[in-house]
């Protein structure tokens, strides 16, 4: 074959006036889809970004104390350092001190260990009377702890721009002295637990939802239609219904005088003046996360069940495979896509879900998304609430990722 | 009672409401290694038959009887009914060896056993090589091969059709149904086969039962059908009918006269219409009437040509005669063929024999 280039009937190369003929209808794609990119660009994208950024950001005290950190680099850490540093240190501090900008650098040193509150307030109230020079023995004088190494290491600590500190912090782990990583002390570690917790509740809140939703999906899916539509209202409308209020009227329910716990005394299941706590614990997060997850699971489900011809079950019949052979060897592995479906989506979801553990899980029923509400609201550690919200990320991305090698995420049918 | 069918149906009716009947008193006698089809139009009760032969419904009354057994409380899956379905219903995740296999896996065959089995019901639909595939890759035709092959793996005496063609393009149509056809007759399996289309019933079936609401209308084999049609349904259903309403005035022997609404008198050959005064309408195939007879025929009549269509090996008129606008002839394409043109009279001639008096429309 001659690589000779094919001509329209005008003489201008094909692949040219092809491309002519449709830039317009490029340009007219691009405008359309234009408005939700930069929405996404906007809302989406570029916050995730800033979190990511955040989460390992540490400038702000690299910038604060510049003199001090150049000073230190030549400092091995082992003894006390050399006057130098101890100038570097007047110097940063006596600029932090006029410009009144030093709240934030308390705030940070106290995170990496605590009594640098009392150390920077005091030396920063004494700084204007040091006089020049022999500035290492005036610095321990304001304050001892100046001449304890501890803490001009754990000073010397913060000196990188970029940290993964807040990242071992999530996972129960810390950098010592010298900074090695070692398990966080024993009376503070929660993250493990929360995680797994975590893990723990989406994946049997997936199950659940499983187990609930397959019969009525199933259902759904051979019902004449004028039953179906009706059931599928019934599926929609909590979908359709606030979730406040949703897991409010699960307040109402499970709530020790509420009405299901009254059922359980009738029943005798339970002594009047013992009755079981259904809310504020791991109880009240499953069953309110189940129903409000419930229809993330029927619908992939049900349009997955809708495309199943019931001939095939028939000819699973009449070639002689019993009812039950032919649903576990017919029906069963055609539905499989919307099983896979189903429990990615309730999964992700379950596992960042924040409202419904927050009123309902009580302490021993809350989730890392409350754990996250929390350094973003009162502990204002946002870095942080960044590094934790990036491992969540990362964690549904590495599902989605096994998912992907096991079942295929082809195979996936949302609807 | 003396039982030696091998599928019998007795007084078989079904209703899905409560309020109408789908199949009425039902009685139907198939023999072992027959091909039966059940013809008829959509909503006549067919399928419904099918289904409860299956066991995929159960009837409203009446027995149904398979090798002298009642079956009505049998599962679909002891039946041992073979069965293929309108869309194939091939099992999409499994390949067609796995498909082939599922009847022999669930009834415990070894496997090579099992094997052989599979290789042979394939090689009847000659589709060997073809184990590995899923039905996805096959073409439409392949997959009906595949799901007639699975309906015969476990050697069912007794094979159900749904109409199995539909689906198929007609060239492909064809060739199937000599390829079903000659399946049949060369393992003797019985077939039921549903299908409302005609040809396909006359080129298959050893005998065919015309439904029409609820019932067999007529039960017999495909030429008897076409040319002594029981009534003006089947004349109507099965090929081309030229039909005059009318009334009995006399009759004499196998002959009767029929005074036709246009006022003009007939001969015809009395089947339901049989006394005097009887209403009726009656048929007659395009292709018993002869233009310009030479012999002599008992009904002799003028007609003018209002159309002629081309049809390649024939020609077709529509002639207005004795009052019917839309007379079908045809006419075979010859080299010596008559002059036919559109206006022209020509002489029409028919044996009454030929002509049907049956009920009334």
């Amino acid at each position: 074959m001659s690589q000779e280039k094919i001509l329209s009937s005008d003489g201008i190369p094909l692949e040219e006036s092809l491309k002519k003929a449709e830039r317009k209808n490029k340009l007219k794609a691009v405008l359309l889809v234009a408005p939700l990119f930069l929405f996404i660009l906007i809302i989406y994208i570029f916050p995730i970004g800033d979190m990511l950024f955040r989460s390992v950001d540490d400038r702000m005290i690299t910038k604060m104390l510049p003199k001090t950190f150049v000073a230190m680099e030549k400092w091995d850490g082992k003894d006390l350092p050399d006057e130098p540093v101890y100038e570097g240190l007047y110097e940063d501090l006596s600029l932090l001190k006029k410009n009144k900008t030093f709240g934030k650098i308390i705030a940070r040193l106290n995170y990496e260990k605590s009594g640098f509150s009392s150390l920077i307030k005091k030396t920063i109230r004494k700084i204007d009377k040091l006089e020049e020079g022999n500035y290492k023995e005036q610095f321990i004088k304001i304050h001892k702890r100046w001449g304890q190494s501890e803490y001009l290491v754990a000073l010397k600590n913060t000196a990188p721009k970029w940290s993964y500190a807040k990242y071992l912090k999530g996972v129960d782990l810390k950098f010592d002295e010298q900074r090695n990583i070692i398990q966080q002390d024993e009376d503070r570690r929660i993250y493990k637990t929360l995680w797994l917790r975590t893990i723990n509740v989406a994946f049997w809140v997936t199950i659940f939802c499983f187990i609930l939703a397959y019969p009525i999906a199933h259902l759904l899916a051979t019902l004449p239609m004028k039953y179906s539509n009706l059931l599928m209202i019934c599926v929609l409308l909590p979908f359709w219904t606030s979730l406040l209020v949703r897991t409010s009227s699960w307040m109402v329910l499970l709530q020790q005088q509420g009405p299901i716990n009254d059922l359980i005394v009738w029943l005798g299941w339970a002594a009047d003046d013992n009755r079981p706590e259904l809310m504020y614990n791991v109880i009240g997060t499953f069953v309110a996360m189940t129903q409000i997850l419930l229809p993330f699971m029927v619908l992939p489900l049900y349009s997955v069940m809708k495309t199943i011809s019931p001939s095939l079950m028939r000819a699973g019949k009449s070639l002689g495979g019993t009812p039950l052979v032919s649903f576990i060897k017919i029906y069963f592995p055609l539905t499989i896509p919307g099983i896979g479906a189903g429990s990615l989506l309730v999964f992700i979801l379950a596992i960042g879900y924040y409202i419904t553990p927050a009123l309902v899980g009580g302490a021993s029923g809350s989730l890392i998304s409350n754990n996250i509400a929390y350094h973003m609201k009162s502990s204002l550690d946002w870095a942080f609430a960044s590094a934790l919200g990036t491992m969540l990320l990362v964690g549904v991305l590495a599902i989605y990722w096994v998912y992907n090698k096991l079942v295929g995420i082809d195979n996936i049918k949302l609807g | 009672m003396s039982n030696d069918h091998f599928v019998r149906f007795e007084n078989v009716d079904k209703s899905y409401d409560g309020k109408q009947l789908v199949v009425k008193g039902l009685n139907l006698d198939i023999e072992e290694g027959e091909f039966v089809t059940m013809l008829g139009p959509s909503g006549s009760g067919k399928t419904t038959c099918l289904m409860m032969l299956a066991g995929f419904e159960t009837p409203t009354n009446g027995q149904i009887y398979l090798d002298n057994n009642v079956i009505s409380d049998i599962p679909p899956h002891k039946r041992g009914i073979g069965m293929v379905f309108q869309n194939y219903a091939l099992f999409p995740h499994m390949t067609v060896y796995e498909n082939l296999a599922f009847p022999l896996r669930v009834r415990k065959i070894p496997k090579d056993e099992a094997d052989k089995k599979v290789d042979k019901a394939l090689s009847m639909v000659s589709l060997q090589g073809f184990e590995a595939r899923m039905p996805m890759q096959l073409s439409g035709g392949q997959q009906q091969r595949v799901a007639v092959a699975r309906s015969l793996v476990f050697d069912p005496k007794l094979v159900l059709m749904d109409e199995p063609l539909g689906a198929l393009d007609k060239n492909l149509r064809e060739s199937m149904q000599y390829e079903i056809k000659h399946i049949h007759e060369n393992i003797g399996v019985t077939v039921v086969y549903v299908t409302h289309d005609q040809t396909e019933a006359l080129t298959m079936s050893n005998r065919i039962a015309v439904f029409n609401d609820g019932k067999v209308q007529q039960l017999s084999s495909p030429d008897e059908l076409y040319e002594r049609p029981v009534n003006s349904f089947v004349a109507e259903f099965i090929g081309e009918n030229n039909t005059f309403g009318g009334e009995v005035i006399d009759v004499s022997g196998d002959k009767c006269k029929v005074k036709l609404n246009s006022g003009i008198d007939i001969m015809a050959n009395p089947i339901v219409a049989k006394s005097k005064g009887d209403k009726t309408t009656v048929s007659l195939r395009p292709e018993r009437a002869i233009i310009d007879p030479e012999r002599d025929m008992d009904n002799n009549h003028k007609g003018k040509i209002e159309e002629v269509i081309y049809h390649g090996d024939h020609t077709r008129l529509r002639v207005d005669l004795l009052g019917n606008k839309d007379f079908i002839l045809k006419v075979p394409n010859s080299s010596n063929r008559m002059d036919i043109k559109e206006g022209k009279e020509i002489k029409i001639g028919w044996n009454s024999v030929d002509c049907r008096a049956l009920d009334p429309k």
